[in-house]
């Protein structure tokens, strides 16, 4: 009893008055927090993770939570997590594993810039009575362009590399049928499919039943290679070879065998129970020139139709590194930022390593222009993207598109617990417990996320029709219509843009 | 533009331009001449605005000489005007670069007057280079059409193509280099509007080596002509069509072959498309060409009479200078009218 119980993090109250003894919260909540005795709901706070499932699903709204009903002693520096962590540590000997994306109170950049509006000089454009262009394609684009005149018309002489057409440059990053349930997935390969985007298998193979929406689909081949055969690779619309993620730069994967049902093991080619563990690097890249070999064999084994991106992430020295994969024929880079989610990681890796993903972006657009390839691969920005203002101030900082994870998994149901490495999600999405999974309605839950799609395209025409902009394009890398607000003068310089009111 | 090469002097712009005050505040103005220097026809006009010759004009002179030879060069002659504050003497060089100083290059005259032109701009405090191409004056300054005509006496040059703009100035007023005419080289523009894609222009633009340095949007106009029909080798009408493409719609309408062409356009030269309220009227030595932004927020009127082709922002413009005009026309949204020596 050296250390004994820490306080518990969140104190579950049931209001007697209004409770009616429905049993709801006990069913709902896979955590065993609720119990019935007689005609009493009991609770255990002490294992409630906070994840709402029990308040969503309560009829009488009979149940609080409140986070740290019993608090430690304040301490500017020795913070209750720095606590904490101490006390599990000093338990278990073992790393630290987390959920969701970086939880430390860093200042967000997106929050720190402004976007432009038009008045009198020029006139903002209205998207309800003007065309208003959002068609993204990701790939490679030809510097320059040749044609052959026959007679009086103009024919391309210049061969296009195979890129995906997007109505709208939000996508739905990689997460695996593994680390989210079938469900969730099909929800979201539903809802690309009607808004016109494409969405990441993860590293997780491809189920059957998602064979009707590969076409939106990118299958993604990462360090553990589970799931890739030939048949996978070329029902992708492309490929993403992942070399990191912005969770856990600089290491790999790790799904719990518990989480390997049958279904599971047939789709990553693994056996049932096993641990899928993918190794931090690739075993055949030690270098550039091995990516690139990779690089072109998926191309070579899928002849040469599909685009392959490669995803790294935001590390310190991205802009270099995003230069070389330019160079290694990849036709897209992803740069996920130190926010992006994850289902687990090692939470020391979570929070502390890794760049946000605005200065990532501003970084690598800057350096593929300065070196004069910026045409040869897309850039595609993940990790921390929360709504439409933040792909708006992404494409402005140089981005094509980006990736959302988090937000869509929110538009769900998810309440953003961070505990998805237990498997338990209530919500039916990080989870493969049959029972759970069930509790997520495809179609009901692809109307969300299509849904939460559409409105911020809609948000995102306003915003740019506002800028007097029509067109995607001349948004993409428009760093004139940003501004720091509060922000210092080196990330300005990093960002390159004015400070608000220059 | 007088399409069979007649030339013009520069009264009837000057009329025309002047038709035009309402659309101007008084703080700047200028004209563009195509063929204003027969007797130095193949020697690059490079036009500089100093602040102080005697401070300045040795170290433009001295960068000049590095890449080749100063054929001549004066005072460009203004005449006192009461409403213009002369704050910068022009200056006129007919310039030689030398070719075997850029090796390997397809086109090393004009590279080597560009590199100038940004080395100057970018490194010499005091010296603004303005003008650049072979042939072409450019005549501008801060005041009313009628004073700038007056202050150069336009109306003692002649040309094949007359270029001329009232402005207007939200940012930076009364600074001369704001005024347009914009030059690079062979290139002429001028410009009504405001370019909302002008971060990302610029960005592209820089990304090939050319350097921003008039503080206005316009400018890169005449950079992405430099860029997409010189260096590559698009017609003026592919470069509009880059410029100002067709929305996607209209291109998933088009035949197969067409819409493989304007996919390309837009994919390669995204970056280079401009949004924004625009007409613009970019001229070179062998023609003209005029068009708006992709939903005309801007007027654009052509006229013809005989070989003579008009592009105006209003119509009453282009009748004060040919009151009998054969054809008047207003184009449609990001359709480039275009004019043709010898056509």
């Amino acid at each position: 009893m050296t250390i004994g119980s820490v306080p518990v993090r969140f104190g579950i109250s049931v209001d007697h008055s209004r409770c009616m003894l429905c049993g709801r919260c006990v069913e709902n909540c896979p955590y065993d927090v609720f119990r019935k005795e007689g005609d009493t709901i009991h609770v255990n706070s002490r294992k409630c993770v906070a994840c709402h499932r029990c308040i969503a699903m309560c009829p009488r709204d009979a149940i609080s939570i409140r986070e740290h009903p019993v608090d430690y002693r304040s301490h500017p520096v020795w913070t209750q997590e720095a606590r904490e962590a101490i006390y599990n540590q000093a338990r278990t000997g073992k790393i630290i594993l987390a959920g969701m994306g970086n939880a430390k109170p860093y200042p967000i950049i997106f929050d720190s810039l402004v976007l432009d509006a038009c008045q009198v000089t020029n006139p903002s454009i209205d998207p309800l009575r003007e065309p208003m262009e959002l068609r993204t394609y990701i790939g490679k684009k030809p510097k320059r362009l040749e044609f052959v005149k026959d007679g009086d018309s103009l024919s391309l002489a210049t061969p296009l590399a195979p890129n995906l057409m997007l109505e709208t440059p939000i996508m739905v990053g990689h997460m695996s049928y593994g680390a989210i349930s079938l469900n969730a997935q099909k929800s979201i390969a539903m809802a690309v499919r009607e808004a016109g985007t494409f969405m990441g298998t993860g590293e997780g193979g491809l189920h059957p039943s998602l064979y009707p929406y590969q076409d939106h689909m990118i299958v993604q081949v990462a360090s553990g290679r589970f799931g890739v055969n030939i048949d996978y690779l070329e029902r992708g619309a492309a490929i993403e070879i992942k070399i990191g993620q912005g969770a856990k730069p600089g290491i790999g994967g790790h799904l719990p065998g518990e989480k390997v049902c049958e279904d599971v093991s047939c789709t990553r080619m693994i056996p049932v129970g096993s641990d899928a563990i993918s190794p931090a690097p690739h075993h055949d890249i030690y270098s550039i020139e091995d990516l690139k070999q990779l690089v072109r064999s998926l191309k070579e084994a899928t002849e040469w139709k599909k685009p392959v991106f490669v995803k790294i992430a935001a590390v310190h020295n991205v802009a270099a590194i995003a230069a070389g994969i330019a160079r290694s024929s990849a036709d897209a880079v992803v740069i996920d930022g130190f926010r992006g989610g994850t289902g687990a990681a090692p939470r020391v890796f979570r929070d502390h390593v890794g760049i946000p993903i605005e200065a990532a972006v501003a970084s690598v657009d800057a350096k593929l222009r300065s070196q004069g390839i910026r045409n040869e691969v897309s850039i595609i920005a993940s990790g921390g993207i929360r709504e439409s203002a933040d792909v708006a101030k992404a494409i402005a900082l140089g981005a094509d598109a980006v990736y959302i994870g988090t937000a869509a998994l929110v538009a769900m149901g998810c309440r953003v617990c961070g505990t998805c490495y237990r498997g338990l999600c209530p919500w039916g999405i990080a989870t493969q417990r049959p029972d759970l999974v069930a509790r997520l309605d495809p179609e009901i839950a692809a109307r969300n996320v299509a849904n939460l799609i559409h409105a911020w395209t809609l948000e995102l025409s306003e915003l740019m029709g506002a800028a007097g902009i029509n067109s995607i394009e001349s948004l993409r890398g428009n760093r004139d219509r940003l501004r720091g607000y509060l922000l210092d003068e080196s990330i300005m310089r990093v960002l390159d843009v004015k400070p608000v009111g220059a | 533009m007088d399409r069979s090469g007649h030339l013009m002097d520069g009264a009837k712009i000057r009329s025309a331009l002047s038709m035009m005050d309402e659309r101007g505040s008084g703080e700047g103005a200028g004209y563009a001449v195509y063929g204003a220097f027969p007797e130095f026809a193949d020697h690059y006009a490079i036009h500089v605005f100093f602040d102080a010759v005697h401070e300045t004009k040795g170290l433009v002179d001295c960068e000049l000489e590095k890449w080749g030879t100063i054929v001549h060069d004066e005072e460009v002659p203004t005449f006192e005007n009461r409403n213009i504050r002369k704050v910068h003497t022009p200056w006129r060089y007919f310039y030689r670069p030398d070719p075997s100083l850029m090796p390997r290059s397809t086109t090393p005259e004009d590279d080597i007057v560009m590199h100038l032109v940004m080395k100057i701009n970018t490194t010499i405090p005091g010296a603004l280079v303005y003008s650049s191409g072979k042939n072409i004056g450019i005549f501008k300054a801060s005041g009313w059409p009628e004073d700038v005509a007056d202050f150069y006496r336009i109306q003692d040059y002649k040309g094949y193509t007359w270029l001329a703009h009232n402005r207007y100035p939200t940012n930076t007023p009364g600074w001369w280099g704001g005024a347009h005419p914009f030059n690079l080289l062979g290139w002429s523009v001028i410009h009504n509007g405001e370019i909302t894609s002008y971060g990302t222009n610029r960005r592209y633009i820089e990304s090939y080596g050319y350097k921003c340095t008039m503080y206005t949007d316009t400018e890169v106009v005449a950079y992405l002509f430099d860029l997409l029909v010189r260096r590559h080798g698009l017609s003026p009408e592919v470069a509009v069509k880059a410029l100002a493409p067709p929305f996607w719609d209209e291109i998933d309408r088009m035949q197969e072959r067409e819409q493989a062409l304007y996919r390309a356009i837009r994919l390669a030269y995204g970056s280079a498309m401009m949004n924004g309220p625009f007409a613009i009227v970019v001229a070179q030595p062998e023609s003209i060409v005029g068009f708006t932004d992709r939903i005309k927020l801007r007027p654009l009127v052509c006229g013809t009479s005989g070989s003579r082709l008009y592009i105006s922002s209003e119509e009453a413009a282009i009748r004060i200078m040919e009151p009998d005009l054969e054809e008047v026309f207003m184009p449609r949204a990001g359709e480039p009218v275009i004019g043709r020596l010898g056509e």
